[in-house]
């Protein structure tokens, strides 16, 4: 039996240990808001935060996870406020949205470590999250936007 | 469980595929037809409009499968507390268009946005209208219907009103969600008329006026964000892996490796010791070609995705790899080539270009290579189906909704009416999603199952099957006169067909491939030929954005790189002498002029337009700036989706070989526009996939099989590799040029003008694609 935090509400699993986190939140849980988009820690798509830094809950298994505490993109804010998604919202960032909680979640661990980055470790720091429509200039620009106050 | 491989269902799914994605005229006089007869006069079909009272100008709209429906009662609901819901019958994919359209009707209607819903609607094209997200054609062809639809709405409710207060409608007015009489000062909000105004009749299109533009509060304005925005940062927005049905189950497919190859044999049990597998079965293909059918392969039911994955990875399959078995990209690249050193089939012949090649001063030669490009939207495939008897439910992120519903009735033998397709976002698309094998096999499964299934693509069997984008070779000669002007030019293009995955053995292109950037290349030379020589397929080729344009841009646009260089001349000012005088191209020697669709009449090939979209890009981009030591500036136009595109890329490439973008400029000339916000964004994008195709975008093949499978050996761009600048201009358009494509054309131009720039920076001309390691040293 596996116990785990997630969005502050205790969980418990019993089946499969190495079932990875992804699919627990999307298709145990319900909590579809992380993405599936390569399986391998390869897009970001799947990015939540464990015990607040950023984790691609693709390849975290459940006993990864065991007595920690996951935050999704769905627990991120109470009302969905956080200064990343305000910023993302007033930058326009999203064409079809699918990478963008992973996006919003990797920019948001990065300003929980550094909370002033510079345009290259916004790029550096967002690199492993793949945008295919292409809304890079936008998401480097909300990450700034949101490290100097929305 | 087996498909019945019945030849009619075969047959007409091929015609479909044809009539939806091919020009097919008699199709929507019959489908508008029916469509009055069941409407019972509500319901009015574009096409038949009266030209001369509002339609300044007429698209290809009327031509697609189900035409183009005009009916307020269809698309706009009003209630009692004034909340207007507006229905958008397209998909979204990231262009902005389940926006852009409700937009336009709540321009038209006098609704005030924050007390508009957009409720997706389903699969239906009867209802609807065509539903084919695809071709960048929603606001091309929907700027004119929606608005008619919106002005109708406002009628009814100035109708409502000025019966209510028993005075003339020529006295009220529709404000900003209220009818009001300024003599009287009385007023209505929206919702108090709601019911009234239902019971008004439709009035007839050629008795409602449009706004003027000048008083638009939304159009052109590029203020009001998509309508998805909040709930996509919040994680809320709806996907079509994001439905959950009770009792679902989770299903992935192991599926040929070599396209048109089958199971042989298979042993499930290893699959079955996995925990939270279920079930394992096998899904039968149909026969190579096989349109958007299922490839066939074993399936691997389980309590969730994880589970299913672990089963399949576990699952023992022998396979029959069938025809494709000895599909070389290496071997295949040399028959292209050996084909594009030969004549081919003349597709535009104008004056004498193989004499004039002869006979010229100097000849230039440029032999281009394109690979296979893979879609890869971040979503890969993805559908659920519940399938109850003779009825099934679909959610999943398409762009066909109405042909998938057509597809799924006839592959499930049922009646169209008995199946419901429910739109779901769609996590990118780029034309994969217009093809709905994924979705089929969820129907048999489900089927098969007796409960609602979700079959998930992983990341790798999206790359590994895909209807790819073709392989080609372009090659172009180019003959100069001794001073330096051109007169000669041959192009031959050769490349699979899409017509190939959907009749064995085609292998030329089809009228609407030429059309893009083949025989529609406007230079003004005396002597033209273009040519097609014959390409076999060996897998499945699909369109992917922009199309035949991709290839054909960067092999013609690449060549006014080689010229310029050749002749000493500034790229730009070479590439507005090739453009010539401003015109409209006649084109008598081609046959079946592909112009996506449209009536030439509106959207004629206009090189005056072509021109000014390079002059104002040039003027935009400031082009001819001075750049730093090592960097170089590259430009490239063309015209695609009817809109006319150019832009400017400033590049290094530093002695290890690394390149930086440093600055992208694009105008677009895309006529009269809705939401320049997501023009811009969409233009952003194009260049970062431009640029994705360009370092990297191949998919191979060496046994039959795809060499790359996930986003480490197929690789795209990522934020750290984007251009430090991306601008967008937009060409101003007055109310009356008709609206042209904005989704794909953003693409082709970028490649070429990234070569021309590595050229400027380094005297490297890259001929072929992905740049991979080439600019090392």
């Amino acid at each position: 039996m596996i116990k785990v935090k997630i969005n502050g509400q205790e969980q418990s699993w019993d089946g499969d240990p190495s079932l990875p986190l992804l699919w627990y939140l999307r298709d145990e849980l319900g909590l579809t808001g992380s993405k599936y988009g390569c399986g391998q820690a390869l897009c970001g798509a799947c990015t939540v935060m464990v015990d607040k830094e950023a984790a691609r809950s693709c390849i975290t298994s459940l006993s990864d996870v065991a007595g920690r505490e996951v935050t999704t993109i769905e627990g991120l804010h109470p009302t969905g406020d956080h200064p990343v998604q305000k910023a993302w919202r007033q930058v326009n960032v999203p064409q079809c949205g699918f990478c963008q909680a992973g996006q919003i979640m990797q920019a948001a661990a990065l300003l929980n470590q550094n909370p002033k980055p510079s345009h290259d470790q916004i790029r550096d720091a967002m690199s492993g999250n793949i945008c295919r429509c292409g809304c890079y200039q936008r998401i480097e620009n909300a990450v700034h936007l949101a490290s100097t106050g929305v | 469980m087996s498909i019945i491989e019945n030849p009619d269902v075969v047959n007409s799914a091929s015609r479909r595929g044809f009539e939806r994605h091919l020009k097919v005229e008699n199709v929507s006089r019959r489908a508008i037809l029916q469509t009055l007869g069941l409407a019972g006069g509500f319901v009015l079909a574009a096409p038949l409009l009266s030209r001369p009272a509002f339609a300044a100008y007429e698209t290809g709209a009327g031509k697609m499968p189900h035409g183009t429906v005009v009916d307020p009662k269809v698309f706009v609901s009003i209630a009692p507390d004034g909340i207007v819901s507006i229905l958008a019958h397209r998909s979204e994919m990231g262009t902005g268009v389940r926006t852009s359209l409700p937009l336009i009707v709540a321009e038209e209607m006098e609704a005030d946005w924050s007390k508009v819903r957009v409720v997706q609607a389903p699969g239906d094209e009867v209802k609807f209208g065509n539903q084919d997200t695809d071709g960048s054609r929603s606001t091309r062809h929907y700027l004119l219907p929606m608005r008619q639809i919106g002005a109708m709405a406002r009628s009814m409710l100035e109708a409502a009103a000025a019966k209510r207060w028993s005075v003339p409608a020529s006295e009220v007015k529709a404000v900003n969600h209220e009818v009001v009489h300024s003599a009287s000062g009385k007023r209505l909000g929206f919702g108090d008329l709601a019911a009234d105004a239902a019971s008004q009749p439709v009035p007839a299109v050629d008795t409602i006026k449009l706004k003027s533009p000048k008083d638009f509060r939304y159009l052109g304005k590029g203020q009001v964000s998509i309508v998805d925005l909040r709930d996509i940062t919040v994680g809320k927005a709806r996907y079509g892996a994001d439905v959950r049905l009770p009792g679902m189950k989770y299903a992935v497919i192991a599926r040929p490796p070599v396209t048109g190859g089958k199971v042989k044999s298979f042993d499930p049990a290893e699959a079955l010791k996995v925990s939270g597998v279920e079930k394992v079965l096998e899904v039968k293909g149909w026969p190579w070609p096989s349109k958007f059918q299922p490839l066939g392969g074993v399936a691997v039911i389980a309590r969730n995705t994880g589970a299913a994955i672990k089963g399949r990875d576990a699952l023992k399959v022998e396979w029959d790899d069938g025809p494709n078995a000895a599909y070389d990209s290496v071997a295949y690249r040399a028959e292209l080539e050996a084909a594009a050193r030969q004549p081919g089939l003349v597709v535009r012949q104008e004056g004498d270009a193989d004499g004039a090649l002869k006979s010229a001063d100097k000849v230039i030669t440029g032999e281009y290579y394109l690979p296979h490009f893979a879609h890869a939207s971040m979503e890969p495939p993805v559908a659920i189906a519940d399938v109850k008897g003779d009825k099934a439910e679909i959610w999943a992120p398409v762009q066909s909704p109405g042909g998938t519903r057509e597809d799924v009735a006839k592959t499930l033998q049922i009646p169209p009416e008995n199946v419901t397709v429910n739109v779901t976002l769609l996590g990118g698309g780029f034309g994969r999603k217009s093809k709905c094998d994924f979705v089929l096999e969820a129907a048999l499964l489900s089927k098969e199952l007796g409960a609602p299934v979700k079959v998930q693509w992983t990341r790798d069997d999206d790359i590994q099957h895909d209807f790819l984008h073709t392989v080609s070779v372009e090659r172009i000669e180019a003959g100069l006169d001794k001073s330096g002007k051109v007169v000669a030019w041959r192009h031959r293009s050769v490349a699979p067909t899409i017509l190939s995955t959907f009749a064995a053995g085609a292998d030329h292109a089809a009228p609407f491939e030429l059309g893009m950037g083949l025989v529609d290349m406007p230079f003004e030379i005396a002597n033209i030929q273009c040519e097609n020589p014959a390409a076999k397929a060996m897998t499945r080729i699909g369109w992917f954005r922009s199309v035949s344009n991709i290839p054909r841009a960067f092999a013609v646009q690449s060549m006014v790189g080689e010229i310029a260089h050749a002749t000493g001349r500034d790229q730009k000012d070479m590439l507005l002498e090739l453009i010539g005088s401003p015109r409209v191209l006649k084109l008598a020697s081609v046959k079946d002029l592909w112009n996506y669709g449209e009536p030439y009449e509106s959207y004629p090939i206009d090189t005056g337009r072509l021109r000014r979209v390079v002059e104002f890009v040039a003027e935009k981009g400031n082009w001819g700036r001075s750049v730093p030591k090592g960097h170089g500036l590259g430009i490239a136009a063309h015209r695609s989706f009817v809109s006319y595109i150019a832009t400017i890329v400033e590049v290094s490439v530093d002695d290890k070989g690394k390149l930086t973008v440093h600055q992208v400029d694009s105008a677009i000339d895309c006529g009269v526009f809705v939401n320049p916000e997501r023009i811009a964004s969409q233009l952003e994008g194009a260049a970062i996939m431009g640029l994705s195709l360009a370092k990297y975008g191949e998919i191979s093949f060496k046994n039959g099989r795809v060499q790359q499978r996930n986003f480490d050996d197929h690789q795209v761009v990522r934020i750290d590799e984007a251009p430090l600048i991306t601008n967008v201009h937009i060409v101003p358009a007055d109310a009356e040029t008709p609206p042209s494509g904005v989704g794909e054309p953003g693409v082709p131009p970028f490649a070429p003008a990234l070569a021309n720039a590595i050229f400027a920076a380094t005297g490297k001309r890259l001929r072929a694609l992905p740049i991979g390691n080439q600019l090392a040293t």
